[in-house]
């Protein structure tokens, strides 16, 4: 930044500090939304309240709904964008649960609405700190799911959702997935952009193009459809498809806004997945959101030791990025795979149990190990990593496992 | 089914919008309530002292006024019977509909 010239677009843009909840608001009301509708649940609070306080100081132009619940408050924005707002809403862990009904019936209906998940762990046991297991709970809604790294990010990345949901080839609702307690209350410096800048960016506006509550054109939204008589088990198909094909038109797309992003703005994001020093790379270690910079230190001094290791962080998550990362693991010859969430059913991570799928079509064996750490708020620190990187390079040396590595158990 | 279409309903061809986004449904279903009714509301003339206070309590606005009593327009009645309950002169009575 400091080699900014006054002519370029980070010279435009004011510096602030302040916390992930605070960045997500500010980046929604750049977005100009018509309308938001909120219920709290920690660590999500903040970040709503963040919104009310923007609209009731007059620096954001849109309607609020305090409904008596998540149930309602997607419900409302699904009735607002299909009379053609732009819509956001955040929510986590037990308020996400209570959310699932409309949550599954928003991308069924195709309606872009843009909703951070401030990720909380799963309960029981209860617990109210952060963790993935919320957000991975729900990754086979058809929802596209992009994490974040930094506040930075988060911000830019919430105003990209809105343009990224509303492109005319995905009309996809988009999660932005930003850690519970480590940047939802984490504080950075924050470059937060022009709101001509904004505008510019995204474009005109047009959210109900297929399908709308207007009487001049009238229509039946969301009837029954289905069955196994008549036209009903093509036409189903057909709809499942259509969101089939959203979800990998979505690759390209969030790929293009995050090119354009850059291009604006001058921060510039991996899209899909981030290689972070793997050329030359034996071994690579996952990791998703805001892990990874802990992550980054201990691969830099395992890299000024001399080890040949380097990072694949996952900014998208849903529609998962096969191809992408396929592609990066092409060299690999060991993977350590960190999650902050529990898969039931693999005995794993999830996101361990979904790259496993990708390494099938890489068409070799890779010797891989789970990693599970950070749940329930729980600190995943520099010497953690050195502990995944240690146990990663031994799969090497003949180490074998099939289950996970729980990375706090002796904290 | 032209009666109640004030306005031509969306057709997604004309509009360019592909079939495979969020379903909808642009024929108007000719179905009506009466058509799947289970009781329906039989006025007692006799009885009727057009007070209209069936006509105020029905949720569909089905109460038509005849001449010396008020009736119902079984298109359109739903049978849910709130007629029936509050009519203070015990005028409306719920018959089963038979099928016929």
């Amino acid at each position: 930044m400091s080699t900014a010239s006054l002519q370029s677009p980070a010279a435009r843009q004011k510096f602030i500090v302040c916390e992930g909840n605070e960045a997500s608001a500010l980046a929604v009301a750049l977005a100009r939304p018509d309308l938001v509708s909120v219920y709290p649940i920690t660590p999500q609070s903040s970040l709503v309240e963040h919104l009310a306080k923007l609209i009731a100081d007059g620096r954001m132009d849109a309607d609020i709904v305090d409904a008596e619940g998540e149930h309602s408050v997607l419900s409302v924005l699904q009735g607002a964008a299909l009379a053609g707002g732009r819509t956001f809403t955040a929510t986590c862990g037990p308020g996400l649960a209570f959310m699932f009904e409309p949550y599954f019936r928003t991308s069924g209906m195709r309606l872009p609405i843009v909703m951070s998940i401030v990720t909380r762990d799963g309960i029981t046991p209860q617990s109210v700190w952060g963790g993935h297991q919320d957000a991975m709970t729900v990754r086979e809604v058809g929802w596209v799911q992009i994490y974040c790294e930094s506040v930075q990010e988060v911000l830019d990345t919430t105003i990209m959702a809105f343009k990224i949901a509303e492109h005319h080839d995905v009309m996809l609702p988009v999660n932005i997935c930003l850690d519970g307690n480590y940047l939802s209350y984490g504080a950075a410096r924050v470059t937060v952009p022009e709101q001509a800048q904004v505008d510019a960016f995204m474009g005109e506006k047009n959210v109900n193009w297929h399908a709308a509550l207007d009487p001049m054109r009238p229509m039946a939204v969301d009837p029954l459809t289905g069955g196994a008589g008549g036209e009903g088990p093509a036409t189903f198909v057909r709809y499942r498809k259509g969101q089939c094909r959203g979800m990998q038109n979505a690759l390209r797309v969030i790929t293009g806004v995050h090119e354009e992003y850059g291009r604006r703005f001058g921060r510039h994001y991996a899209p899909l997945v981030e290689q972070y020093r793997m050329d030359d790379a034996d071994i690579a270690l996952m990791t998703l959101g805001s892990m990874s910079g802990a992550a980054k230190d201990a691969v830099d001094e395992a890299r000024d030791a001399g080890k040949k290791i380097g990072i694949l962080k996952l900014k998208t998550f849903s529609p998962f990025p096969v191809a992408a990362l396929v592609s990066a693991l092409a060299k690999v010859k060991a993977l350590g795979v960190v999650d902050r969430s529990v898969g039931f059913r693999w005995n794993c991570g999830p996101m361990y149990q979904e790259t496993l799928g990708a390494l099938y079509r890489l068409g070799r064996q890779v010797p891989s190990a789970s990693f599970i750490g950070g749940l329930a708020g729980a600190d995943l620190t520099v010497e953690h990593f050195h502990r995944v990187i240690e146990r990663t390079e031994s799969l090497l040396h003949g180490f074998a496992t099939t289950e996970p590595i729980w990375l706090n158990e002796n904290d | 089914m032209s009666a109640h279409a004030s306005y031509p309903m969306f057709d997604p061809a004309k509009a360019g919008v592909p079939d495979d986004l969020c379903p909808i449904a642009t024929d108007i279903n000719p179905m009506l309530p009466g058509d799947w009714r289970s009781m329906r509301p039989v006025v007692n003339r006799d009885k009727c002292v057009q007070c209209a206070v069936c006509w105020l309590y029905c949720p569909v606005q089905c109460i038509v006024e005849r001449p010396a009593w008020f009736d119902v327009n079984l298109a359109t009645c739903k049978g849910c019977g709130i007629c029936a309950n509050e009519c203070p002169q015990r005028a409306i009575r719920m018959v089963e509909e038979t099928g016929t």
